[in-house]
């Protein structure tokens, strides 16, 4: 987008520009604004909902990407069962919803002043802040990683995007006889049954293409951490074989020049390897002071999602501090984005916040080409623990995997893109 | 309950009746499988889509999902989260809905 457009539609100030113009209301009757950091899917669906329920809110939509990658179904996409066309989408139905969409990077967030800088120039005022940054990488816990990475020869692709292309690319060029190494970090990190739904694709993948390759998962954590019983049904029936699985198996270093991945014990050999390293809230948290445990996590009032360091800030999605039983998962993420967009609506209209909140976490795991399974939980507000907790006595997982589930889960998948996008 | 803590006292023209508040919100999450206001657009969807349905066809349903009366591949673990009021509120918002 050219600058001038942008600031016809965001009503920026460049940073040496006329902020008090903006800030004073004496000529324009002043909509509320609402700025929103990221456009996955806590900030978007958080974005589209805002203007739905009040179309007098102004919303601005900050995203660097041109366009959405899906996480859920990316991994379909390293079997060659979807692409990467089908996982993508733009931003313009957003828009049509009277989001003002700008193309740009949040570089910084002054909480004093309510403004975001952009990484292109130009200050954004805002009434309120929404920050869904998603995560990034605690790259130095895995040693040797950065460079690794840099060099093309490892991989997280735990971020949909061009590491997903990579990843299908380099599986495609194994050759048939070779060893596809996942591992995988300590929980808490993003979609807890993700890594397992990988090694599912990655296997169906070899089963037919390179029967002779195997798929080793080494997981930091002692046991399959979602859905366990369902995967490991699904392995032994489906790649016995190909698929082998470690737990308390952590990574905590890379080798490119021999290919290892060094364990605390040993060092284990592979012809790609796909290292998913700690996760933390995404940089501009950081940035902006919202992070307030172990380094890593955002804790929200879980009423509003109103971060509990910064006010009029609102967190939401895999960054923030998950509450008990919460995985961090594109579900919750647009649950969190309801919860938000009814309280900051609540908050500038007088009328307050949902006393109770409740959402639904769900998640669809392929385990083979068609076959799916499930975990569901509800959450809701517990005012003598002050946080979300699962209701009890509800959720749980499929029966079995089917192709049922298999529908279902394309269903799921495509109902939230739309719910956030469309 | 829960309506009361909602009734708006500020003047200001609410797009939304503040007794529906409740309904919405709970509504709202449903919206990961049954689409945005319960209207599903997606293509191949098997599920039917909520807006518009009969008020106590949705009430007979969920309770019948929570109780274990109708088979389901994931409503019966769904339904169990949610009370009485909590389920009259959003089959009464639902069936408020265009379809
Ligand atoms: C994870 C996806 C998912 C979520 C979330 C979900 N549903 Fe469903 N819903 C389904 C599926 C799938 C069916 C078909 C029955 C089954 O297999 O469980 C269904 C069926 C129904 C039906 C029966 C419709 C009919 O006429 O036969 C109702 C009513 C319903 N859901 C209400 C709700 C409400 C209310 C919520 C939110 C509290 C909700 N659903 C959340 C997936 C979902």
């Amino acid at each position: 987008m050219k600058r001038r457009d942008f600031l016809k539609y965001a009503g920026a100030t460049t940073a040496a520009g006329s902020l008090a113009g903006l800030a004073s209301c004496a000529t324009t009757p002043s909509k509320a604004r609402v700025v929103v950091i990221g456009g996955g899917f806590g900030g978007a669906t958080a974005a589209k909902y805002i203007r739905l329920w009040d179309p007098s809110i102004d919303v601005v939509l900050v995203e660097r990407e041109s366009a959405f990658t899906s996480c859920p179904i990316s991994n379909l996409v390293l079997a060659g069962y979807s692409n990467m066309q089908e996982i993508g989408h733009s931003y313009d139905a957003l828009r049509r919803h009277g989001v003002q969409v700008v193309s740009d990077e949040a570089s910084a967030i002054d909480p004093a002043k309510k403004t975001v800088r952009l990484a292109r120039g130009g200050d954004i005022t805002y009434e309120r802040l929404i920050v869904s940054p998603g995560i990034d990488f605690n790259f130095g816990e895995v040693q040797g990683y950065e460079a690794a990475m840099n060099s093309g020869r490892v991989l997280h692709a735990w971020k949909a995007g061009a590491q997903t292309i990579e990843l299908r690319r380099q599986l495609e060029q194994m050759r048939d006889g070779g060893v596809y190494v996942l591992a995988i970090p300590l929980a808490p990190y993003r979609c807890p049954p993700g890594p397992y739904e990988r090694a599912s694709m990655v296997a169906a993948y070899f089963k037919q293409a390179k029967p002779r390759s195997k798929v080793l998962v080494l997981d930091a954590n002692p046991d399959v951490t979602s859905k366990g019983g369902l995967f490991k049904a699904a392995w032994k029936d489906l790649y016995p074989g190909i698929l082998e699985y470690r737990g308390n198996a952590k990574a905590i270093g890379v080798d490119t020049a021999n290919m290892t991945v060094k364990l605390e014990v040993e060092d284990v050999k592979g012809d790609v390897l796909n290292i998913v390293p700690p996760h933390r809230a995404g940089n501009i948290a950081m940035q902006a002071g919202l992070i307030t445990t172990n380094n890593r996590w955002c804790d929200v009032d879980w009423r509003t999602m109103e971060s509990k360091k910064v006010p009029g800030i609102y967190v939401l999605g895999d960054a923030t501090l998950s509450a008990p039983g919460m995985p961090k998962s594109a579900s919750m993420a647009n649950g969190h984005a309801k919860i938000a967009a009814a309280a900051i609506i609540g908050a500038l209209s007088g009328r307050g916040a949902d006393p109770e909140p409740k959402i639904i976490n769900t998640c669809y795991s392929f385990v083979s080409q068609k076959e799916a399974i499930r975990v569901s939980s509800v959450h809701q507000w517990n005012a003598g623990q002050s946080t979300l907790l699962a209701v009890k006595g509800s959720g749980g997982v499929s029966a079995a995997r089917s192709e049922a589930e298999g529908t279902y889960a394309w269903n799921w998948a495509r109902t939230m893109w739309a719910d956030a996008l469309a | 309950m829960k309506a009361i803590l909602f009734v708006a006292v500020a003047l200001t023209a609410a797009p939304v009746a503040a007794q529906e508040l409740p309904g919405r919100n709970l509504a709202a999450t449903c919206a990961i499988c049954h689409g945005t206001e319960g209207r599903v657009t997606t293509k191949d969807s098997r599920l039917i889509p909520l807006a518009g349905l009969p008020r106590d066809h949705i009430a007979t349903q969920m309770r019948a999902f929570r109780d274990g009366k109708r088979p389901a591949t994931v409503m019966h673990q769904i339904a169990k989260g949610y009370t009485d009021p909590q389920i009259d509120a959003m089959a009464a918002w639902f069936a408020a809905q265009k379809r």
